[in-house]
C-alpha cells in the first residue's frame, strides 16, 4: 500500500515501480466516488481527462521525460482558470461559463505534469468563512460532516482533508486558505501579496488575492510554490523578485535559535476559545524549551484590520463584479425587458446574499458622499497595519498567533450572524492588509475533536524561512 | 428674437474636452489590434471581453504619445501615475469600469496659440491630459430589433486634453480644435479624424452678461463630428441659452446632443439622476513612475512642431507670413517644403510652386500631400530651370510640370529637351528676327515711333511665333525695344 499523504512517497513509489499514475489517479477517483456525494467537495471530476494524462505521464516517466510534478493529483478552487473547463465561482452568474484561457499557475504547474482531477466549491466569489455562500450548496468537513470546512477554500481543503488529492490550490483573500486549512486539520499557505500571479484567478478584492496551497505536508507546498510562483507578463502586480528553490531548504532552520513574537492578548482575550489559547500556551512553552526567544507583542490595531478589510475588500469586490452583467456570458435574466432591467434581475437572481450584501457595501463606501469618511480613511489605516507589522519583523522572525479565534462551527450555526462570521477571520486578516505571507498548520485538537490551527506570519517574501520554520513546528510536534 | 444688440451684452463661455484615439499598434491594456474598420468583433481577446480572472497590462506607448503632446503643449509632466476606474454600466463598457487617471493625470496644465481669422492672437490654457481607454460600440441597426455591441474599439487607448473654460466663441473653438488636431498629427500620435471619430469633442458651453465675474450653469454638448460643427453647435447653444435668460428662463445643466442637419442642439433623453463615478484607484496596474531621463528621451524624439516650422520659414527662407501660414497647415505639405528647401535656395519660388501648381494638382484630385508624385529633387531640378531662365515659369507651368507627373522618373531639364521648350536667351539668335519681324511691318513700326508703344506687345508675339515661343521674353522684349528706340 503506498503512502498517498506527500508527494515523497509517491515518487518513491513511482521510482520504483510500485506503482503508475494511472494507478495513483484512479485511487483519487475512488476516494471521490466513496465521499463526495457527502461531503459535496467537487463541482466537477475530469475522470476520463486525468485518466488520459494520467497513461501520458506514465508514457513520459517510462521515457524519462516527466516532468518534477508527475504523480501529483490536485484540485482546483472553482476561481481559477483551467483552459476549456467549467468555471463558476460557485455562483450562478456564472453558469455555463468556460475559461478560455489557463491561468499562469495551471500553465506553470500543467508544465511540471501536474494532474487536475478536479474543480470544487467554495464562497460564491470567494466571499466567505463556512462555504456556505454558494449556489452549489455548503461543502462539509470531513473529519466532522455536521461541521463547516471554513472559507472561502473550503472545497480545496476537504479535497485534501479527505485524500481526493494531494495538493490544491485556493485562494486567499483574508483569510480564505488559511482559516479553512485550520478548521480541516491540513496546512495552508498564504503567500505574500504578488509573489504568485494573480493572472487567471477570479478577482474579488484585487489589491488583497492571493492564490494560496493546501497540503499535508510542508514539503509539498515548498515544491509547488517554488514552480507557480514568480514573474509574470501579464499581471503587473507580480513581483520580479527570483524564487528560492523553496523545497531545498525546508529542513535548513532545525537547530538556530530564533526570535519569535506572540500576538500578546491571545493568550488572555476572552473572546478566544480557552483551548486555542491553551494551544498558544503550549506552543509558546516548547518553543522555550528548545531555547528560542518568545516574547509577547502587543498589536493595538488589531481592533481596527476587520473594519479596514471589508470597507477595502468590498469596495474592490464592488468593481471586480461590475462585468458579471448578463451582457456578454453566463447567466442572463429570462426576465428582461430593457437594457435596465436586464442589468438588475441578472445580477439580483445570479448573485448569492453575501456577494451582494458585500457590493452594496463596497458601493456604499465608494460613494462620492462617503468616500473620504470610507475607503480614504481605511486606505490610511491599511499602510499604518502594514507599517506596524513591518516594524515587528525588524525585532523578530516569526509572528505566531492563532489562526482563528475559535474552531469549525456546526453548518448553519451562524446563519444571519454576519459580523459573528466575519470575526472568523480576525486573525487572518492582518496578514492580508499587510501582504504578508502567512501559513496555518494543524496544532492541536480540542477536547471535541476538533483541530486547532497556529498561524505564522513572517516578513514580505520570506516564505523560504516561513516555511522551514513551519516545518520545524510539525517536526517538533511529531516528535512529541 | 434676439437682436445684434442683445447678443452683444452677452459673453460666451467655452471649454472644450477633446478625446484623441492614440495611433498605437495594439490597445491600452491588451495586445489586440487597433486597426480601423475590421469586422465586428474581431479585434478582441479575453481581455477586452471582460472575462473572469483577465488582468490590465499597459502599452507603454500610450504614455510616449501622452507625454509628447505634453512637450507640445508646455505642460507639466506628471512624474507618478496611478491608474484609476471608473465606474457605469453599459453594454460596450465589458469590465463595468473604465481604466483612465482620476487624480494624477499625466500632464498638468500648458497651452495652445491660436489665431482668429481677423488675425487676433489668443492663448488658450490646458487644464490636463490624462490616458484612458475607449469603450466599444453600440450599434442600432434599422432591421435589427436587439443592441449589437462591437467591441473592436473597446480598449484603444485616448488621451483626454481638457481645456481651461477660455474660449468666447465658436470661432475660437474652430481655431483651438484646428490647432489640436494640427498638433496630434505634426506628433504622429492621432489621425485627427473627426469624422471618423478618431478624435472627438465635447463642449460645455454657457453665457453670462459681460461683466459678471462667475460662470453660470453649462451645458455640455456631444455629437459633432467635425470642427465646423462644433463651432455650429457653440454658436446655436449660445443663442439658445441667451433667449431662456431674456425669457427669465433657467439653463438646467444637461447633456446635449447636436443635430447637424437641422444645426441645433436637443437634449438627451436621460434620468435626472446623477452618475457617481466611484472613481478609485486601479488595483490590478502598478502606478507608472515618469523619470527625467524618459522625459527627455521622449523629448529627444520630437517632431517639428508648426509654430517652430512657421519661425523658420520666415526667418530662414524670408517667407512671408502668409506663406508660412499656408505652407504650416498641413504636416506633410511643411516637411516636403522644407525638405525642398536644403536643395534650391529659391525659397520664394518654391513656396510659389508648392502654393500654386502643387496645391491645384492636390486639390483637383483630392490627394494628400502624400501621394504627390513628385520628389522634392525633381521639384528643385524644375525651380532650378526656371530660375536659371532656361525655361518661362508659364511653360515650366503648363507643359512641363503636367508632363513631369505623368514621368516623374526623368529628370525636368531632359523632359523639357523633351518637350522642346527650353528657353533661347542668345542674342544672337534673337536679333536676327526681330529685324525681320520690323521690316515685315513698316507702318506699325512707324505707328509705334509715333506714340503707339502698345504695339510692342504685337512685336514680341510676332517673334515668339517665328521661335514657337522659345525665345526668352525678356531678353526679347529688351532687344524688341532697344530696336524701336534706335
Amino acid at each position: 500500500m503506498i503512502d498517498f499523504s506527500s508527494f515523497a512517497s509517491i515518487r518513491t513509489a513511482l521510482h520504483d515501480k510500485k506503482t503508475t499514475v494511472s494507478a495513483i489517479v484512479s485511487h483519487y477517483l475512488q476516494v471521490i466516488e466513496q465521499k463526495n456525494s457527502e461531503l459535496n467537495v467537487f463541482l466537477e471530476v475530469y475522470t476520463q481527462e486525468a485518466q488520459n494524462r494520467a497513461l501520458e505521464i506514465d508514457k513520459k516517466l517510462s521515457e524519462g521525460t516527466a516532468g518534477r510534478l508527475a504523480g501529483m493529483v490536485i484540485s482546483l478552487k472553482d476561481v481559477i482558470c483551467h483552459k476549456g473547463h467549467g468555471l463558476q465561482a460557485s455562483s450562478k452568474i456564472l453558469e455555463g461559463f468556460e475559461s478560455q484561457f489557463d491561468a499562469t499557475v495551471v500553465t506553470r504547474l500543467l508544465a511540471e505534469d501536474v494532474i487536475i482531477i478536479g474543480r470544487v466549491g467554495c464562497d460564491e466569489f470567494a466571499m466567505g468563512s463556512s462555504n456556505e455562500n454558494s449556489a452549489f450548496g455548503a461543502v462539509r468537513n470531513a473529519d466532522h460532516p455536521d461541521r463547516v470546512p471554513g472559507g472561502s477554500s473550503g472545497g480545496s481543503a476537504v479535497s485534501v482533508q479527505a485524500g481526493m488529492c494531494l495538493l490544491s490550490l485556493g485562494s486567499d483573500t483574508g483569510g480564505s486558505v488559511r482559516q479553512p486549512a485550520a478548521f480541516c486539520n491540513i496546512i495552508g499557505l498564504k503567500p505574500t501579496y504578488g509573489r504568485i500571479s494573480r493572472y487567471g484567478l477570479i478577482a474579488y478584492a484585487s489589491s488583497f488575492d492571493t492564490i494560496g496551497i493546501f497540503s499535508k505536508q510542508v514539503e509539498d507546498m515548498a515544491l509547488t510554490l517554488e514552480i507557480i510562483a514568480g514573474a509574470d507578463d501579464v499581471d503587473s502586480t507580480a513581483s520580479q523578485k527570483t524564487v528560492p528553490a523553496y523545497s531545498q531548504s525546508i529542513d535548513a532552520m532545525d537547530k538556530s535559535p530564533r526570535k519569535i513574537a506572540y500576538l500578546a492578548r491571545a493568550l488572555d482575550d476572552e473572546s478566544i476559545n480557552p483551548e486555542i489559547r491553551q494551544m498558544m500556551a503550549d506552543t509558546i512553552e516548547t518553543l522555550k524549551a528548545q531555547g528560542h526567544s518568545v516574547e509577547p507583542v502587543d498589536f493595538q490595531l488589531l481592533d481596527y484590520t476587520l473594519p479596514v478589510y471589508y470597507i477595502l475588500s468590498t469596495a474592490e469586490a464592488s468593481t471586480n463584479l461590475s462585468r458579471f452583467d448578463g451582457i456578454r456570458y453566463g447567466y442572463r435574466s429570462p426576465d428582461a425587458q430593457d437594457l435596465e432591467s436586464l442589468y438588475k434581475k441578472t445580477r439580483t437572481e445570479g448573485f448569492g446574499q453575501e456577494v451582494k450584501r458585500r457590493i452594496m457595501l463596497g458601493t456604499f463606501v465608494l460613494s462620492a458622499d462617503y468616500y473620504d469618511a470610507y475607503f480614504t480613511k481605511a486606505q490610511k489605516v491599511r499602510r499604518l497595519i502594514r507599517e506596524k507589522m513591518l516594524e515587528v519583523f525588524k525585532n523578530y522572525d516569526f509572528w505566531i498567533m492563532p489562526t482563528t479565534p475559535d474552531t469549525a462551527f456546526k453548518i448553519g450555526e451562524l446563519k444571519g450572524e454576519t459580523v459573528n462570521m466575519y470575526l472568523a477571520d480576525l486573525f487572518t486578516v492582518p496578514a492580508s492588509t499587510a501582504g504578508l505571507p502567512a501559513i496555518s498548520i494543524p496544532q492541536a485538537k480540542s477536547s471535541e475533536g476538533l483541530a486547532i490551527g497556529l498561524q505564522v506570519v513572517a516578513n514580505e517574501f520570506e516564505e523560504e524561512q516561513l516555511l522551514a520554520f513551519t516545518n520545524y513546528l510539525q517536526k517538533l510536534k511529531k516528535g512529541k | 428674437m434676439i437682436t445684434e444688440e442683445i447678443r452683444n451684452r452677452y459673453e460666451i463661455i467655452v471649454g472644450l474636452e477633446v478625446h484623441a484615439q492614440m495611433l498605437t499598434q495594439s490597445k491600452a491594456y491588451a495586445t489586440d489590434s487597433t486597426e480601423y474598420g475590421q469586422m465586428p468583433n474581431t479585434n478582441i481577446s479575453v481581455l477586452t471581453l471582460g472575462h473572469p480572472g483577465t488582468l490590465p497590462r499597459f502599452n507603454k506607448k500610450v504614455l510616449e504619445y501622452a507625454i509628447l503632446m505634453g512637450l507640445a503643449c508646455g505642460s507639466k509632466i506628471t512624474r507618478y501615475n496611478i491608474f484609476d476606474r471608473k465606474n457605469y454600466f453599459y453594454p460596450d463598457l465589458p469590465k463595468g469600469y473604465q481604466i483612465t487617471q482620476d487624480k494624477t493625470p499625466i500632464c498638468w496644465g500648458g497651452k495652445i496659440a491660436i489665431e482668429l481669422p481677423d488675425g487676433t492672437a489668443k492663448t488658450i490654457n490646458i487644464t490636463r491630459i490624462h490616458m484612458e481607454e475607449d469603450a466599444g460600440k453600440s450599434l442600432h441597426l434599422a432591421e435589427e430589433t436587439d443592441t449589437l455591441v462591437d467591441l473592436n474599439r473597446a480598449g484603444v487607448p485616448l488621451i483626454e486634453i481638457v481645456s481651461e473654460p477660455e474660449m468666447r466663441s465658436g470661432e475660437e473653438a474652430y481655431a483651438y480644435l484646428t490647432e489640436i488636431r494640427r498638433l496630434v498629427r505634426y506628433l504622429n500620435i492621432c489621425d485627427g479624424n473627426m469624422e471618423e471619430g478618431s478624435m472627438r469633442c465635447d463642449a460645455n458651453v454657457s453665457v453670462r452678461k459681460k461683466g459678471e465675474t462667475t460662470l453660470r450653469t453649462r451645458n455640455e454638448i456631444k455629437n459633432m463630428n467635425s470642427i465646423r460643427n462644433v463651432q455650429r453647435a457653440i454658436e446655436f447653444e449660445a443663442l439658445r441659452q441667451i433667449e431662456i435668460y431674456e425669457n427669465q428662463g433657467t439653463v438646467k445643466g444637461e447633456t446635449r446632443m447636436f443635430d447637424a442637419t437641422t444645426g441645433e442642439t436637443y437634449a438627451m433623453r436621460t434620468k435626472e439622476t446623477l452618475n457617481d463615478y466611484r472613481y478609485f484607484p486601479e488595483p490590478d496596474l502598478q502606478p507608472v513612475v515618469v523619470t527625467d531621463e524618459y522625459i527627455e528621451s521622449v523629448r529627444a524624439q520630437m517632431p517639428s512642431l508648426p509654430n517652430e516650422l512657421k519661425a523658420k520659414f520666415m526667418q530662414t527662407f524670408g517667407l512671408p507670413e502668409y506663406d508660412a501660414k499656408v505652407l504650416i497647415d498641413d504636416k506633410d505639405t511643411a516637411l516636403y517644403f522644407e525638405a525642398l528647401c536644403s536643395q534650391t535656395t529659391a525659397f520664394k519660388a518654391a513656396s510659389n510652386w508648392i502654393m500654386g501648381p502643387v496645391k491645384s494638382y492636390l486639390n483637383e484630385r483630392t490627394l494628400p500631400m502624400q501621394d504627390f508624385p513628385l520628389s522634392t529633387k525633381r521639384m528643385a531640378e524644375l525651380i532650378a530651370l526656371v530660375e536659371s531662365n532656361q525655361i518661362s515659369f508659364a511653360k515650366a507651368a503648363q507643359d512641363l510640370f503636367p508632363a513631369l507627373l505623368e514621368s516623374p522618373e526623368i529628370s525636368a531639364l531632359d523632359m523639357a529637351k523633351k518637350l522642346d521648350i527650353i528657353q533661347d536667351s542668345n542674342q544672337d539668335n534673337i536679333l536676327p528676327i526681330i529685324t525681320e519681324v520690323l521690316a515685315q511691318y513698316p507702318d506699325k513700326v512707324a505707328a509705334y515711333k509715333s506714340g503707339k508703344k502698345g504695339l510692342l506687345g504685337m512685336f514680341m508675339g510676332e517673334v515668339m511665333k517665328q521661335t514657337k515661343g522659345k525665345a526668352d521674353p525678356k531678353v526679347t522684349s529688351k532687344l524688341l525695344q532697344e530696336q524701336l528706340d534706335a
